[in-house]
């Protein structure tokens, strides 16, 4: 573990609600808003983590175990992802299959928490989360799985640091089916549009938004958190692939990575703002779609 | 064999998905019409090394037939036929892709088993020209839309074309023209009937024409 391997995640911690606030902001402009300011998750948390919490009688500890361990598991995935060339501090042969494991505790103490509540609406939610994720989940193994191929390792690290422009130019077509079947999972994962709508609040049409209805203060301030790490962890996977600087500089490389967030961020504000949210039979077949891509590269690369 | 070989076979076979997904008989021609100039661009690219004006016009040919003659005329029927613009499966488009991603990695399996008397001119010729007639195949059985099995009928062909451009390199051009003529016949002839039908029946259900018959017993 070197100091500049600190970065990755404290780049994480720091900065991932700040993509949420360039997102937002480009859904502003396109709409011809001004928009709420760019540090504006940064003050919802702070006045969320102010409040205090209301705990339904018909809920038990699992209710409030959910939010916890959801930023607990989401806190350790950040050791394991590198941010673009700049390794991560935590790096051995099948960390890929800690982090997607990571993410999927995150995503089951929220789906129990949601059921823990006894509320339909939330229960209709974490069948649709479910749902959708047992479609995402296996995109994001195989494009990790094709990358590793490539690349030779099983560590998130040694395999994001191997995509650089000759393996680019070496894999050019596997990798640009990679990079749209990562898309579509940091799409679905995320709740963002065509998937899941995170700002509607119409009870019909939630899928992440309704499973959180029932935690307040503290509570959400981690849900919400979570999410924007895990936003900010997913977008890392994708920027890593698309954007291959690998120059050994690691300010160089973080920067370009930085850079390359923020460029998926805006894309993915005007990803929402030029499109609806699909109906939701419409989904799965856009989750198999990725699948299809994923497997299709996985099959093109050639250790 | 040219550099624009591989992009071509892979937005070939996801197309084919593609169809498998769809359920709109428009957006359906318009992804086959998609696959017409594909394979256009593809017949250029796997000749780039010895470019002649033989294989120029084929894929002109190829382009003009595939790429924009069969797409008019089935929007026409479509748009005279005043149908259900929808295909009908009778297999939903979730199982449809998963089949496909079977299909896929069963052709992937099979072309690396498949004594082949050349080498072809990408690795990826052979699976994907297996796994688009595949889908040419599925697409016929599963869908009940008439149309939607004129579609899948061009898609087996498209399959059965890149065949043989990926494997059998200078087919004689009086093959491939024949080739294109009977798939242009059968398709016009099939454009018709799927016009004369639904005039008789105000409908283009294939599941129904099993009702046809003299016998009135």
């Amino acid at each position: 573990m070197t100091p500049a391997s600190i970065s990755s995640p404290l780049s994480a911690l720091l900065l991932a609600p700040f993509l949420l606030g360039v997102t937002r902001r480009t859904k502003a402009i396109a709409a011809g808003r001004t928009g709420p300011p760019l540090l504006q998750t940064y003050y919802d948390l702070a006045k969320l983590l102010r409040k205090s919490v209301v705990y339904s009688r018909t809920t038990t500890w699992v209710f409030r175990a959910g939010p916890v361990v959801g930023l607990a598991a989401v806190l350790c995935a950040t050791a394991l992802v590198p941010l673009g060339g700049v390794p991560a501090p935590c790096a051995f042969e099948g960390d890929l299959f800690l982090f997607a494991y990571l993410l999927g505790l995150l995503r089951f103490f929220t789906v129990v928490a949601a059921l823990d509540t006894g509320s339909s609406f939330e229960g209709m939610g974490a069948s649709r989360e479910v749902t959708f994720a047992a479609l995402a989940e296996p995109v994001l193994l195989l494009a990790l799985a094709a990358i590793a191929r490539t690349v030779g390792s099983l560590s998130l690290s040694t395999m994001y640091s191997g995509v650089d422009a000759t393996e680019w130019s070496r894999a050019s077509a596997a990798f640009a089916l990679l990079g749209g079947a990562l898309v579509v999972v940091f799409l679905a994962e995320n709740g963002r549009v065509p998937v899941d709508d995170p700002t509607t609040h119409l009870e019909l049409t939630m899928i992440h938004e309704v499973m959180v209805l029932d935690h307040g203060g503290p509570d959400l301030a981690f849900i919400l958190y979570s999410g924007v790490v895990k936003l900010w962890l997913l977008g890392a996977l994708l920027v890593g692939l698309i954007v291959p600087v690998r120059s050994g500089h690691v300010w160089l490389d973080g920067a370009a990575a930085i850079a390359g967030m923020i460029g998926v961020a805006v894309v993915t504000g005007i990803v929402e703002s030029s499109m609806a949210r699909w109906r939701l039979v419409r989904v799965p077949q856009f989750l198999v779609g990725a699948g299809v891509m994923s497997v299709l590269a996985l099959v093109l690369t050639r250790g | 064999m040219g550099a624009g070989v591989d992009p071509a076979l892979v937005l070939l076979a996801l197309t084919s998905v593609l169809l498998l997904g769809s359920s709109r008989l428009t957006r359906g021609i318009r992804i086959v019409a998609f696959q017409g100039i594909l394979l256009g661009g593809l017949t250029v690219a796997a000749h780039a090394h010895e470019l002649s004006a033989r294989v120029v016009a084929l894929a002109l040919l190829i382009l003009a037939l595939k790429g924009a003659a069969f797409p008019w005329l089935l929007s026409r029927v479509l748009q005279r036929a005043d149908v259900r613009r929808e295909v009908e499966p009778l297999v939903s488009y979730i199982i449809s892709m998963m089949a496909g991603t079977l299909a896929l990695a069963f052709s992937f399996w099979l072309s690396a088993r498949l004594p082949l008397p050349s080498l072809p001119i990408s690795t990826l010729a052979v699976p994907v020209a297996l796994f688009t007639t595949q889908v040419g195949l599925f697409l016929i059985v599963s869908r009940r839309t008439a149309l939607m099995q004129v579609l899948a009928y061009l898609v087996l062909e498209n399959g059965i074309y890149t065949f043989g451009v990926g494997v059998v390199q200078g087919t004689p051009m009086i093959v491939e023209l024949g080739i294109l003529l009977d798939v242009f016949v059968a398709v016009f002839v099939m454009g018709i009937a799927i016009f004369h039908i639904n005039r008789e029946f105000d409908h283009i259900d294939a599941n129904q024409l099993t009702l046809l018959t003299d016998w009135t017993g």
